[in-house]
C-alpha cells in the first residue's frame, strides 16, 4: 500500500497525465542522487568495446560504509548535457557499460542499485547498427544471472525495454511521480488512435502510474517524494540497506530461483 | 503442471489453411523487397522470390507444414484472462480465427530432418506477430519444456513488437521469457533463432538477440526501433537495406542467411553437431 506523507494530504490525487508531466521535470538529477545516498563514489567509464556513453553513469560507492555498485541513467542538467545524453536514452555501449558493471559486482559480490530516467533507448542510425536490441536482451539476459542482490529504482520516466534492461531486478522501486509503461503515451494515441494529441486520455487507460504498477505487482514500493531531497535519500538508503542485507541471507541460488519467480508471475 | 496436456498431433499439415492457399495462381504480385512482379504461382512452394531470395511471410502453420516431419503442438488452447482494452477481444477473436492459431505463437515438438527439437515460430499474420502475455507465456513453457527433456529450441521471429493493449504486461513477457532463456542455457542446451521478415522492437530487444546461434531469411528487417522514429529522431533518410539481415551480418549480428529451402537442413545440421559425445 502506498502511504501518502503528511505532505500531500490536502493536494489533490495527480491525474496519470500530470503524473507523465512531473516525470518529465527535472525533480531529481543522477548525480545528486547518488551523491544524496552513497559515499565514496567513484565513476567508471567505458564498455571496452567500443565507447563511453554518458547517459549511463556507473561506478562504486558506499552504502552505510557497505560496496555497491551504482549504474544511472542521466538525462543531464543544462542543455549541452541533456544533448550529449540524448535527454538520457542510451546507446548499446551505455547498456554495455552497464553490462560490464553487473559482471564486476557479481565478481566482487557486491549489491547492484539502478537509478532509471528514460523516454527509452537511443532510436538512432548507429543505435541500430550497433546492435541496440542485442545490448537490451543481453543486458535482461544477463541480469537473469547475477548471484548478487539487484534493486532498481525508478526516478523520473521508464521508458519500455530501455528501462527494462535495467530493471529486471529483484525488487523495483519506484518515486511517487515516476511512471513505468511499454511505450510514452503520444506514442501509445499515435499507434493505437492514431492521434498523438489524445497522450493524456492515453496515460490515463496505460496504467503507468506508481499506484498501478504497484497493484500489479510490477514494483514493490513507492518512494514518497518531497522538496526536503535529503529526507527522501535518506528513507531510500535505510530502504536500500535493509533489503540487500535481507536479501544477502539468500543463497545464490534462492536469489536467482527468486528473481526468475518474480517475473514467471507476469 | 501437465505440459503433455493440449497437445495435438498432426503429420505434414496441409497448407490449405493458409491466406497464401487463398490468392489464385494467376495473381500478379510485387516482391517486398526487390519490387519484381510475378504470378503467385512462381513463388513455389517456399513462397520464395524467384529474383532476390526475398521469403514472403508465412503464416506459422503453414511454416511448420513446411519444415518439419512431424510437430505436435503443445499449449494450443491455453486461455489468460485479457486486459479489459476497449476494441482488445474482438481483434484477438478475428486474429484467431484468421490464423488458426490461439496467440501469435505456435509451440510444439517437431521432427526436423531426423532431429527431435522443440519449435516456437511466431506468426505475423497474428496481431502483428505482437508480444502479448500468453506470447510470453507459451514462448516460456516451451522454453520450460525443452529444459526439463533436454531438447534444444529452435524458435522463428516474427514480430512487430510489443502487444499494446496489455501495456506493461507485454513489457514484462520480455524478461519472462529471458528468465525461461536463462535456464535453459545453463543447462547446456541449444538455442537457435531464425529471425524472418519482420521483427523489432520487444522481440529484438530480448530472446530475438539471446540464440547460441542466429540464423536469418535472406532480406528479412530486423531491427530495435522503427525506420520512421529514427528518421524523425535524427532528421536524415536511412539507407535502403537499413535493417536488413545482410546488414546485420555485416554488422556482426547474424550468422548465417540461409535462403528457406535449405532451412530444415542446415538446422539439423547444426542441431545434430550440439548432440553431447563424450570424447
Ligand atoms: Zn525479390
Amino acid at each position: 500500500m502506498a502511504v501518502n506523507i503528511g505532505l500531500n494530504l490536502f493536494r489533490h490525487e495527480l491525474t496519470p497525465a500530470e503524473v507523465v508531466k512531473k516525470s518529465r521535470e527535472d525533480r531529481f538529477f543522477a548525480r545528486e542522487i547518488i551523491d544524496g545516498i552513497f559515499t565514496d563514489f567513484i565513476e567508471f567509464h567505458g564498455d571496452r568495446q567500443s565507447g563511453d556513453d554518458m547517459s549511463v553513469i556507473g561506478g562504486i560507492a558506499a552504502l552505510n560504509g557497505k560496496p555497491v555498485t551504482i549504474i544511472a541513467i542521466d538525462k543531464g542538467i543544462d542543455i549541452n548535457d541533456k544533448l550529449s545524453k540524448r535527454n538520457g536514452s542510451p546507446e548499446p555501449w551505455g547498456y554495455r557499460k552497464a553490462q560490464r558493471l553487473m559482471q564486476q559486482a557479481n565478481k566482487f559480490h557486491r549489491p547492484i542499485v539502478t537509478f532509471i530516467n528514460t523516454p527509452g533507448a537511443f532510436p538512432g542510425k548507429t543505435a541500430e547498427a550497433q546492435g541496440q536490441g542485442e545490448a537490451i536482451a543481453k543486458s535482461i539476459l544477463e541480469s537473469m544471472k547475477l548471484t548478487v542482490p539487484m534493486i532498481a529504482i525508478i526516478y523520473g520516466e521508464g521508458g519500455s525495454g530501455g528501462a527494462l534492461a535495467l530493471a529486471t531486478s529483484d525488487q523495483v522501486w519506484m518515486f511517487q511521480n515516476a511512471t513505468y509503461s511499454i511505450l510514452s503515451p503520444e506514442g501509445f494515441a499515435s499507434i493505437l488512435w492514431k492521434d498523438s494529441k489524445r497522450s493524456d486520455e492515453a496515460a490515463g487507460v496505460m496504467g503507468l502510474t506508481p499506484k498501478d504498477l504497484l497493484n500489479k505487482n510490477v514494483i514493490e514500493y513507492i518512494i514518497p517524494e518531497s522538496r526536503n531531497h535529503p529526507r527522501v535519500f535518506n528513507l531510500i538508503r535505510k530502504r536500500l540497506d535493509d533489503e540487500f542485507t535481507r536479501l544477502n541471507e539468500l543463497t545464490p541460488d534462492e536469489l536467482i530461483a527468486q528473481r526468475r519467480a518474480r517475473f514467471r508471475a507476469f | 503442471m501437465d505440459l503433455y496436456e493440449n497437445q495435438r498431433s498432426t503429420s505434414k499439415i496441409k497448407r490449405d489453411a493458409s491466406v497464401n492457399d487463398r490468392i489464385p495462381d494467376g495473381l500478379f504480385l510485387a516482391c517486398p523487397y526487390c519490387g519484381t512482379q510475378m504470378y503467385n504461382k512462381q513463388l513455389g512452394d517456399y513462397r520464395v522470390c524467384a529474383k532476390c531470395g526475398y521469403g514472403f511471410r508465412l503464416q506459422a502453420r503453414e511454416r511448420v507444414a513446411l519444415l518439419t516431419d512431424n510437430f505436435e503442438e503443445m499449449d494450443a488452447d491455453i486461455e489468460m484472462t485479457t486486459p479489459d482494452f476497449p476494441g482488445y477481444a474482438e481483434k484477438l477473436a478475428r486474429a484467431k480465427s484468421q490464423t488458426d492459431l490461439g496467440e501469435s505463437v505456435l509451440t510444439g515438438v517437431a521432427n526436423i530432418e531426423g532431429e527431435q527439437v522443440a519449435l516456437g515460430v511466431m506468426d505475423s499474420y497474428f496481431m502483428m506477430g505482437s508480444l502479448g502475455s500468453m506470447t510470453g507465456e507459451k514462448i516460456t513453457r516451451l522454453f520450460e519444456y525443452a529444459t526439463a527433456h533436454q531438447l534444444p529450441v529452435v524458435l522463428f521471429t516474427a514480430s512487430g513488437g510489443a502487444r499494446m493493449q496489455e501495456g506493461i504486461n507485454s513489457l514484462m513477457q520480455m524478461a519472462k521469457v529471458s528468465a525461461a532463456v536463462a535456464a535453459h542455457q545453463e543447462a547446456g542446451l541449444l538455442y537457435l533463432v531464425v529471425l524472418t521478415d519482420p521483427t523489432t522492437g520487444g522481440v529484438t530487444a530480448s530472446f530475438a538477440m539471446q540464440g547460441d546461434v542466429t540464423l536469418a531469411e535472406p532480406h528479412a528487417l530486423v531491427g530495435f526501433a522503427g525506420a520512421r522514429v529514427i528518421e524523425s529522431t535524427i532528421h536524415e533518410k536511412l539507407p535502403k537495406d537499413f535493417q536488413r539481415v545482410e546488414t546485420l551480418l555485416e554488422n556482426g549480428f547474424v550468422d548465417k542467411i540461409v535462403p528457406r529451402a535449405e532451412l530444415g537442413q542446415i538446422i539439423a545440421k547444426i542441431v545434430k553437431l550440439h548432440h553431447r559425445t563424450e570424447i
